[in-house]
């Protein structure tokens, strides 16, 4: 059995009184894809963002590759994040550069020192990877929202991350689109051994990707699964949830 | 514990809240200065973009000051037989004073509330979140490269400013008056020391350093969408406008303290 590189224990979480989650626990393998589903507003978003530390639960902790994200601080945290990646549902592209310079920024930034020919090669090997080349000059307002979200994509795996974090990764992207990045996710654990966490409501891309699926409802984990056993499920709300 | 808008505060406890939350922010950015690798490339291409922003401004308005103080003041001086020294009190009153406090005003207006306001976009749109998910010092790359370019991009424009200032004064003086420029310029300097420019730079140094804290602080303090963008280069503006007229107060006492 692979070893655990995201264990999250006890989470919880309430803004002004009012409970987002309670005792959230689960684990994610090397190599397993996780998806998280859940009504909208049910907090999905908010369990990826305490994984990598951005939001910060009232109790509870997450271990990332054996390291408590809560306990570091300042540059350590720093190059720490760098072993994860994050996919935003909006992309979060820096609207005042081109595609190159999004992709160059974090890279030119890490410890190890390349050449430019090794960096130019890495951005169009993960450009090619997402299926898009020739946009390096383009600026991301003349880009569509899939592409934005393509080269969102590729701007997280350039950076070779061990844990990539999905939020709605297909989300507004059409059907063939949606399908070309899913076969990505898979390659991505199939390839090179990534971990992912996936919150979305694409039930296509559920079906794809994930090696288990975890349902959020009021707060907790309501039921853990695979695809096809939870698909069985007792509950009907999981169930039409799925259909 | 209720959520305080930065942008409009309304008490006094708030306003101290304020304070200190902007003592922690630039206390953080101060030693995020000291940690590698220094964004020389961002801060040099800050230094150029407000540099130019605001020159066209800075050019056209404290030409215009000085021209319009020459113009009302000559014919007084005139009258007082004492018109030979408009040249030196607009030289001073202008690297002094005007030229110091107006080109702050003016960077403010172009380049502070374009922190805030582009900051604050940043934050909403979580361009923020993805420099820091990614391992990249966000504090660093976007508030100590502002401050430092702004820091030292004021004094440069205060210079700037008080020659433009001055080339509005020697064509209002020489509209009724003939004086060559060399002589108008030795007459400008005349009695003019350290302790007329030095103290300006100071100041001018710690406008900048005042401006970008401030447009950096209410931009990472923006939410609630397009409203919040906008609410920050607002209040960049109006804290901006307040500190620079503190400091400016400030400033003179010390300069007075030190010079008597």
């Amino acid at each position: 059995m692979q070893e655990e590189v995201v264990t999250v224990k006890n989470l919880s979480k309430s803004y002004n009184n009012d409970l987002v989650w309670e005792n959230i626990n689960f684990s994610v393998r090397r190599m397993e894809n996780v998806a998280i589903l859940g009504k909208s507003g049910a907090g999905k978003t908010q369990i990826l963002r305490a994984i990598i530390g951005l939001t910060k639960p009232d109790k509870g902790s997450v271990n990332i590759l054996g390291k408590n994200i809560y306990a570091l601080k300042g540059e350590t945290l720093i190059n720490f994040r760098r072993k994860i990646g994050y996919l935003f549902q909006s992309g979060a592209l820096y609207d005042f550069m081109n595609v190159k310079e999004n992709l160059l920024f974090a890279l030119e930034r890490q410890p190890i020192k390349r050449s430019e020919t090794e960096l130019r090669k890495m951005i169009e090997k993960a450009l090619y990877q997402v299926g898009l080349t020739g946009i390096e000059d383009k600026t991301p307002t003349e880009l569509s929202g899939g592409m934005r979200k393509r080269v969102a994509l590729a701007r997280t795996i350039v950076l070779l991350p061990e844990i990539i974090l999905y939020d709605e990764p297909t989300t507004g992207l059409d059907p063939i689109t949606s399908r070309e990045i899913n076969e990505l996710i898979i390659e991505m654990r199939d390839k090179l051994g990534i971990s992912s966490v996936i919150v979305t409501h694409d039930i296509d891309c559920v079906k794809m990707t994930a090696n288990r699926i975890l349902i959020l409802d009021k707060g907790t984990i309501a039921e853990e699964g695979t695809f096809a056993e939870l698909a069985k499920s007792s509950n009907t709300w999981v169930r039409a949830f799925l259909e | 514990m209720k959520e305080i808008n930065w942008a409009s505060i309304g008490s006094v406890k708030e306003f101290f809240a304020l304070v200190g939350e902007m003592t922690v922010f630039a206390f953080h950015s101060f030693l995020h200065a000291f940690r590698k690798p220094f964004e020389g490339a961002e801060i040099l291409r800050q230094m150029f973009l407000m540099g130019y922003k605001s020159l066209f401004l800075i050019s056209i308005t404290i030409f215009i000051i000085g021209l319009v103080i020459t113009i009302q003041l000559a014919p007084k001086m005139e009258d007082l037989g004492a018109v030979a020294l408009v040249p030196n009190m607009l030289a001073v009153s202008l690297i002094r004073e005007v030229g110091p406090v107006l080109t702050a005003l003016v960077c403010t207006g172009k380049v502070g509330s374009a922190i805030g306001a582009e900051i604050g976009s940043m934050k909403i749109t979580e361009q923020i979140d993805a420099m820091e998910v990614s391992g990249v010092d966000h504090y660093k790359y976007l508030v100590v490269s502002r401050i430092i370019a702004l820091t030292f991009t004021l004094p440069l424009l205060t210079i700037y400013g008080f020659a433009v200032g001055l080339t509005g004064s020697f064509l209002a003086y020489n509209l009724e008056r003939e004086i060559s420029a060399p002589l108008f310029m030795i007459s400008a300097f005349a009695n003019m020391n350290s302790y007329d420019v030095i103290p300006s730079l100071v100041k001018s140094l710690f406008f900048g350093y005042t401006i970008a804290l401030t447009g950096s602080f209410f931009g990472y303090k923006a939410n609630k969408g397009a409203i919040g963008v906008g609410e920050a280069a607002n209040a960049t503006i109006f804290y901006s406008f307040l500190m620079i007229f503190f400091i400016d107060m400030l400033a003179a006492e010390i300069t007075h303290y030190l010079t008597h």
